[in-house]
């Protein structure tokens, strides 16, 4: 990532979608760059936030990002934002406003879609925001792309006067490929100049700008018609002529290297009259689209007779071997085997949380509860207290949703439900991105649900940045560091309601839950302790277990820590009564940091310091 | 028809082995002797112990950046059990560089999954060249479990495109600019990947890449 900063004109380099984004938005001479991390999106600011002469920063979520980038272009500085899918939903609000008044510094969004579903909740294709919004989108393919298409699109922003979204994929976003770079544009800032008319979107200015937006649309079809972005590459074999864009294009042109290929890269405004004149040229037109059949349906609207997605799936990534058969299928061909060798799934191997993570405890403590609570997630390495040995979660929907989603159980509580507790469990990162305005709802409507702010300080899943509660900066620099007790209770949770526990503390924080549950009305448990990959945790001495104690009960296997493993099992035999199953364990002293969690679970006390104490 | 030859390696294991580093390593030594080259990292949410493999693809002109079932010219397996998960991305002919070391999920410990007992067995069964060894007991032997990395590229530095020393110099070159000191004991721990890989168990390298197009 480095060498990508200290790089010079004409350089080649094997750089990620991520980083080469990065480098293009530099180069075009950007000030101002905005994000919440998400993953396939969260590298980009990451990366430029090693570039000098900009100002990168860490939103406190999308929404937030999109405006600092608007008021950046508002004031005539080229300004960029970035975010995953869904944070885009998050964002649209100011978007769609935006949209119609325009930009002065070039404005670009780049929009990072989860196709696959690595590391999401859904698989929303936000090119509709293109169409929704009537702003232009650009698809690249490779890190090559990204690259050249993050410049120009500040280019297409300043000559249309628009926002542009730069839609890319998981596998561009972490996809590493030779990227040829450039060198920066020296861009000065113009400043604000105010202008209400345009600026203060009152309906009256309102309505006067929108058709601006409609002939500006017309604009920019003219222009995707003409575009380099859009380029037919020939083929001899004219049964088919393709229709492609983004990564599905590379795997479109090594499965089929013999049809031509209408490659696009401004994939809206569509540029429908390129389609025409291939279709003029093959048998059949096939579009190749990842998810949403978009383009599919504009050129069937456009009157094209066209083929899709009654061929290909509309999840997932097209890839070799998902386009060979269906392709090949359609030609009546057959269709060669892909593999020889036979598909072995040996177990699962579900991401699981960290050795000593401070989360363990508080789902211990909740899957001991479990009979008498309801618990409402949310989105963070604790969306993994699902899973086992916990399964302590009961809901998880978007970012910030624990609490509203807690508040609406209490409700509509039901007959089977009436006596239980409504528990929210949300992260630091994600109460400040979203969490607040829920906490200030179960307040006002005077809602009883108990919430557990899990503050690791860090924003954990996606590698751990900084927020405003970690104290530091984008750049790790010292910043003001949020206060949650102070927070939550300007919010109005009372004083006496609000406690701070160390989850490690297992009874203590047990005992915290169970008190606090019992109290009808809100509630809030902070715990307090950093994850274990954050410059905040500090390693102790690792455990290991005496196997002369231990009893097999396997009561600290419910930690959940994989550093704890089951070295032999075995039953013991009662009389009148059911045999009870037992698992004697071992401590990986390697992975253990210390943190005495499982020490708390342990009756026996068969769980030792693995060297003497000095 | 396109006859450009393209090399595939499949790089797997689990979050934190070093597989993202193997699979850069192998990437830049390629660059280094003039081919394209893409790389796909599919992570999801390794860094909590999940699966993690890495795609290296390399030749005159590389497009799609991800493996097709079946046609991986190299496997690199960082654990046993996933060299098995990963076997049928192999081509007919192509091998399997097994590590031994075996590493239960907490889902296995907890007996909701077994480990099978011998994976590489299992790979053999159906047909798959395999090479396997003990790259943590050689590591250990060298002094420095981190050596794995290093075991485990010479191991496959006989079955690539390019010589087996422009490898080990993409290797070495990285410690000499930043820690010297390491410099030598990388350069036994590549030389006793490579031996390993030439063991008895290992078969005679049958390099015959895949086509592309």
């Amino acid at each position: 990532m480095s060498a990508a900063v200290q790089a010079i004109r004409n350089d080649r380099l094997l750089l990620s979608g991520n980083d080469a984004i990065a480098r293009g938005v530099w180069e075009a001479g950007a000030r101002v760059c905005a994000a919440y991390p998400g993953t396939p999106s969260t590298e980009i600011l990451e990366a430029l936030a090693l570039y000098p002469d900009l100002n990168p920063d860490w939103s406190v979520n999308e929404k937030v990002a999109m405006e600092v980038a608007i008021g950046a272009s508002m004031s005539g500085a080229r300004a960029f934002c970035a975010m995953k899918h869904v944070g885009m939903n998050v964002a649209s609000d100011a978007f769609m406003t935006i949209t119609v008044a325009g930009v002065v510094g070039g404005l670009v969004v780049a929009v990072a879609d989860d196709v696959g579903l690595s590391s999401s909740q859904n698989e929303q294709d936000s090119r509709f925001w293109g169409r929704f919004a009537h702003v232009p989108v650009l698809e690249p393919a490779d890190s090559q792309e990204a690259y050249e298409m993050a410049k120009l699109a500040f280019e297409i922003s300043e000559q249309f006067n628009t926002p542009v979204i730069l839609r890319l994929t998981t596998r561009v976003c972490h996809v590493k490929a030779m990227v040829t770079l450039g060198e920066r544009e020296d861009r000065p800032v113009a400043g604000f100049t105010p202008d209400a008319r345009r600026w203060v979107m009152t309906p009256a200015n309102a309505k006067v700008q929108l058709p601006r937006q409609i002939a500006r649309e017309a604009d920019l079809r003219a222009a995707a018609q003409a575009s380099p972005l859009n380029r037919l590459e020939a083929g001899s074999d004219r049964r088919i002529g393709f229709v492609t864009t983004g990564p599905a294009y590379m795997h479109l042109r090594e499965s089929f290297p013999d049809f031509p290929i209408l490659k696009l890269g401004f994939t809206y405004p569509l540029a429908v009259d390129r389609v025409r004149e291939l279709a003029a040229q093959v048998d059949t037109v096939v579009v190749v689209e990842e998810t949403e059949p978009l383009m599919e349906q504009e050129l069937r609207a456009a009157g094209l007779e066209v083929r899709g997605k009654d061929l290909l799936p509309r999840l997932g990534e097209l890839t070799p071997n998902v386009l060979i058969p269906a392709i090949k299928g359609m030609l009546g061909e057959p269709i060669p085997p892909t593999t020889t060798f036979p598909h072995y799934d040996p177990f699962p191997r579900p991401p699981t949380m960290c050795p000593a993570c401070p989360h363990m405890g508080v789902y211990f403590t909740l899957h001991r509860l479990r009979r008498k609570v309801q618990i409402s997630g949310d989105i963070g390495c604790y969306t993994l207290g699902a899973g086992h040995p916990w399964n302590a979660l009961d809901t998880t929907i978007s970012m910030g949703a624990s609490m509203g989603i807690a508040l609406g159980m209490d409700k509509a509580r039901g007959p089977e439900d009436k006596d239980k507790a409504v528990i929210a469990v949300i992260g630091d990162s994600t109460f400040l991105h979203m969490g607040m305005q829920g906490m200030l709802d179960i307040v006002y409507n005077r809602g009883n649900v108990t919430t557990l702010i899990l503050d690791n300080r860090t924003t954990g899943m996606t590698g751990g940045q900084h927020h405003p509660g970690t104290g530091k900066d984008l750049r790790g620099e010292e910043a003001p560091r949020v206060d949650f007790v102070r927070l939550v209770e300007a919010l109005g949770v009372k004083p006496e309601r609000i406690r701070k526990v160390d989850p490690y503390k297992l009874p203590v924080l047990f005992k915290a839950i169970k008190d606090e549950i019992a109290v009808a009305e809100p509630s809030v448990i902070i715990t307090d302790q950093p994850c274990v990959l954050s410059e905040f945790y500090g390693k102790l001495s690792p455990y290991h277990v005496d196997d002369d104690k231990c009893t097999g009960c396997g009561n600290c296997i419910n930690v959940g820590c994989p550093a704890i493993t089951v070295k032999k099992t075995g039953v013991r035999q009662r009389e009148g009564a059911d045999d009870v199953p037992l698992s004697f364990v071992q401590i990986e002293t390697a992975m253990c940091t210390g943190c005495h969690m499982c020490v708390e679970s342990c009756g026996p006390k068969a769980i030792l310091p693995a060297q003497p104490v000095a | 028809m396109s006859v450009d030859i393209i090399t595939n390696i499949l790089v797997c294991g689990i979050g934190g082995q070093g597989v993202m580093t193997a699979a850069e390593i192998l990437a830049q030594t390629a660059i280094a002797k003039g081919f394209d080259v893409k790389k796909s990292e599919v992570a999801g949410m390794a860094q909590r112990g999940g699966v993690v493999t890495s795609h290296v693809r390399f030749g005159r002109r590389v497009y799609s950046p991800v493996i097709t079932p079946g046609s991986a010219d190299v496997l690199v397996a960082f654990e046993a059990a996933e060299g098995s998960r990963w076997g049928d991305m192999l081509r007919p002919g192509g091998v399997a560089m097994v590590n031994t070391i075996r590493l239960a999920p907490p889902i296995v410990s907890a007996g909701l999954y077994k480990y099978p007992d011998d994976p590489v067995a299992q790979m053999r069964a159906a047909g798959i060249t395999v090479v396997d060894f003990d790259a943590g007991a050689i590591a250990r032997a060298l002094g420095d479990l981190k050596l794995v990395n290093t075991i485990m590229l010479g191991a496959i530095a006989d079955h690539l495109p390019f010589p087996a020393d422009d490898l080990e110099e993409q290797i070495v070159g990285r410690f000499r600019a930043r820690k010297p000191a390491m410099v030598e004991v990388n350069q036994r721990a590549f030389a006793a990947g490579r031996s390993a890989a030439r063991g008895p168990k290992a078969g005679p390298a049958n390099r015959e890449p895949a086509m592309a197009g």
